[in-house]
């Protein structure tokens, strides 16, 4: 099985520096695409592989690209931006990919950078992440010292300057128009849409944001082929996934495996099941801003397609488990407070619905909570959906919320009719 | 009043992008990396420096997280209250660091020796539960490591 994203990646050593890097192989892909590729070839080939974004949307990175207009002098200078701010509850992928291997994102920036002709990239940093902005700020150096960002890249003609931003913290910031303004030294408001940032973005130029294990695929596309990216998976998405577990199972982790691998593949033969004395109850899939699976659903392939055809998103791919021995309500309660507390405020159903759902929630956990909630919190799952907020924040927080209530609502009836929490 | 290496720093940082303004968020670091914290007249300082309002500097400081309009303590302790972290006990941890230091979340000690901060997240959930004191990052906790851990930190 072809890991290409992890295969340098060494558990417990530094990531490798520039020198061994190249010597396993590594910029290959980068030569390829500045000395022998169109900038619109590149982009083609993007396409043709089908990448889907890894930072939860899945939104099809070679079409995201293709919306960058590439002819008009006034829109110069365009920008990318590489999305490295993992904040999504749950998600351990990025820091992963950040921390073990730098050289394979700034050898994938450089590539997307060409492709949409943009000559500034910045990579906005979760400020957690103090040994990825180490390790990046010594493999971008290294990067200028080789010649492959800076004036005229290996003689290509093409110009590329890569920038650090560490964030100030707030997850709103990872919503790709938030970001924007956040890296413009704004609060982080998202934007309206359209204009979309390919034609409107920083500074008001088009500018494309990609997710960090999106642009660590770059290079590898480039070098092997659209086939061979289509190959990797096991239901014809393309690529494979860096998928995790976290909650009580024996080991918790992250691994590379095919795209399309079930829940129960992933939970029972690498995170080695449940740990002794729990039973599995369900699992936030990607990130907790996606619906409950529950037992029912262990043989989801875990594709973009297959698990929103079972009521969920695939998020970021990484698994929170709810075990027998935690409360469903406490969970629930947990991130949306976790929500309430990080919405930006600018609309209603976001600011105002959030907290009203915290604290019903925390009534009914804390045992004062009365049936007429559980109407009322229904109401707002809905009320918070897809259409009616600003951005997909609010949209984020309903999806546990409305799954949470349907596979666990007779946990939140006892929760009400014994007026204590069951499980303390 | 900015010292002179903050003032090098802040335009040094100006020197990346098409306008002062843009080097906000960065200001407010680099002054608070100095100072521990944001006070009235480093927003004032910090608005002039960059051609700004001292209001535009302070809606975009009382935005953000970790940027502190409050004096924190000379360490300021993080622990993750996300739901991994709860799953595997994060309470347990808080309960026990709150009681030793006495304080709760949003305190600071009357010594001034820490703070104590829920953080979201940090990403480390196959390790949890996680925490941080200023810029380090610690995985596997347990009450045991904790202690250790603390005496460390003066």
């Amino acid at each position: 099985m072809e890991k290409p994203l992890t295969k340098h990646i060494i558990h417990g050593s530094p990531p490798l520096n520039l020198k061994d890097y190249q010597q396993a192989g590594g910029y290959s892909g980068t030569r390829k695409a500045l000395k022998e590729m169109a900038p619109a070839d590149v982009t083609t080939i993007v396409k043709a592989s089908n990448l889907l974004g890894r930072g939860g949307a899945g939104f099809p990175t070679g079409v995201k690209w293709s919306l960058v207009p590439m002819d008009n002098e006034c829109l110069k200078p365009k920008y990318l931006v590489c999305n490295a701010d993992e904040m999504e509850p749950g998600t351990f992928k990025d820091r992963y990919l950040l921390e073990g291997n730098p050289h394979q994102l700034i050898a994938g920036m450089i590539i997307a950078a060409y492709a949409i002709q943009a000559e500034k990239a910045y990579i906005f940093l979760r400020w957690a992440y103090k040994k990825a902005e180490a390790e990046l700020r010594k493999a971008i150096l290294e990067a200028y010292e080789a010649g492959y960002l800076g004036k005229n890249i290996l003689g290509s003609g093409f110009d590329l300057d890569v920038y650090v931003h560490s964030s100030a913290g707030r997850y709103i910031c990872g919503e790709e128009t938030a970001l924007l303004n956040s890296l413009e030294g704004k609060r982080a408001l998202p934007r309206t849409k359209p204009p979309f940032p390919a034609i409107s973005g920083l500074f008001g130029k088009p500018t494309v944001v990609n997710n960090v294990e999106t642009l660590s695929w770059i290079s590898h596309i480039i070098e092997n082929g659209a086939e061979w990216f289509k190959s990797l998976s096991l239901t014809g998405t393309g690529g494979t996934k860096i998928y995790g577990v976290s909650g009580k199972v024996k080991y918790p982790g992250t691994w590379e495996l095919p795209l399309g691998i079930t829940v129960r593949e992933l939970l029972e033969e690498h995170a080695g099941g449940m740990a002794d004395g729990y039973r599995f109850r369900g699992t936030l899939p990607g990130g907790i801003s996606t619906d409950f699976l529950t037992e029912k659903h262990l043989d989801v392939k875990l594709d973009f397609s297959t698990v929103a055809a079972a009521g969920s998103r695939m998020g970021t791919g990484t698994m929170i488990i709810l075990d027998d021995k935690t409360c469903p309500v406490s969970f629930i309660h947990n991130v949306e407070k976790f929500f309430a507390l990080e919405s930006c405020g600018w609309c209603t159903p976001c600011r105002e619905g959030l907290p009203w759902v915290e604290k019903m929630l925390a009534s009914i956990e804390e045992g004062t909570g009365r049936m007429e909630y559980l109407d009322i919190l229904k109401f707002h799952a809905n009320y918070m959906g897809p259409g009616n907020t600003f951005c997909a924040h609010a949209p984020g927080a309903a999806e546990p919320l409305q799954s949470g209530l349907n596979y666990f609502y007779d946990d939140f009836v006892r929760h009400i009719v014994e007026k204590k929490c069951p499980w303390r | 009043m900015l010292t002179e290496e903050e003032k090098k720093e802040i335009l040094e940082e100006v020197k990346h992008y098409p306008y002062p303004a843009v080097a906000c968020i960065d200001a407010l670091k680099i002054v608070q990396h100095y100072r521990g914290w944001i006070s009235d007249d480093s927003v004032r300082d910090i608005a002039q420096i960059l051609s700004m309002s001292n209001e535009e500097v302070d809606g975009v400081a009382t935005f953000y997280s970790r940027i502190y309009r409050k004096p924190v303590g000379r360490n300021v302790i993080l622990i993750c209250d996300s739901v991994s972290c709860m799953i595997m006990g994060y309470e347990t941890l808080y309960n026990y660091i709150s009681k030793k230091i006495g304080i709760s979340f949003g305190e600071t000690t009357t010594d001034g020796r820490f703070t104590l901060l829920p953080i979201s997240c940090l990403g480390d959930c196959d390790n949890a539960p996680a925490m941080m004191i200023n810029s380090d990052h610690f995985n596997n906790l347990t009450v045991d490591k904790v202690d250790t851990l603390l005496d460390s930190y003066k």
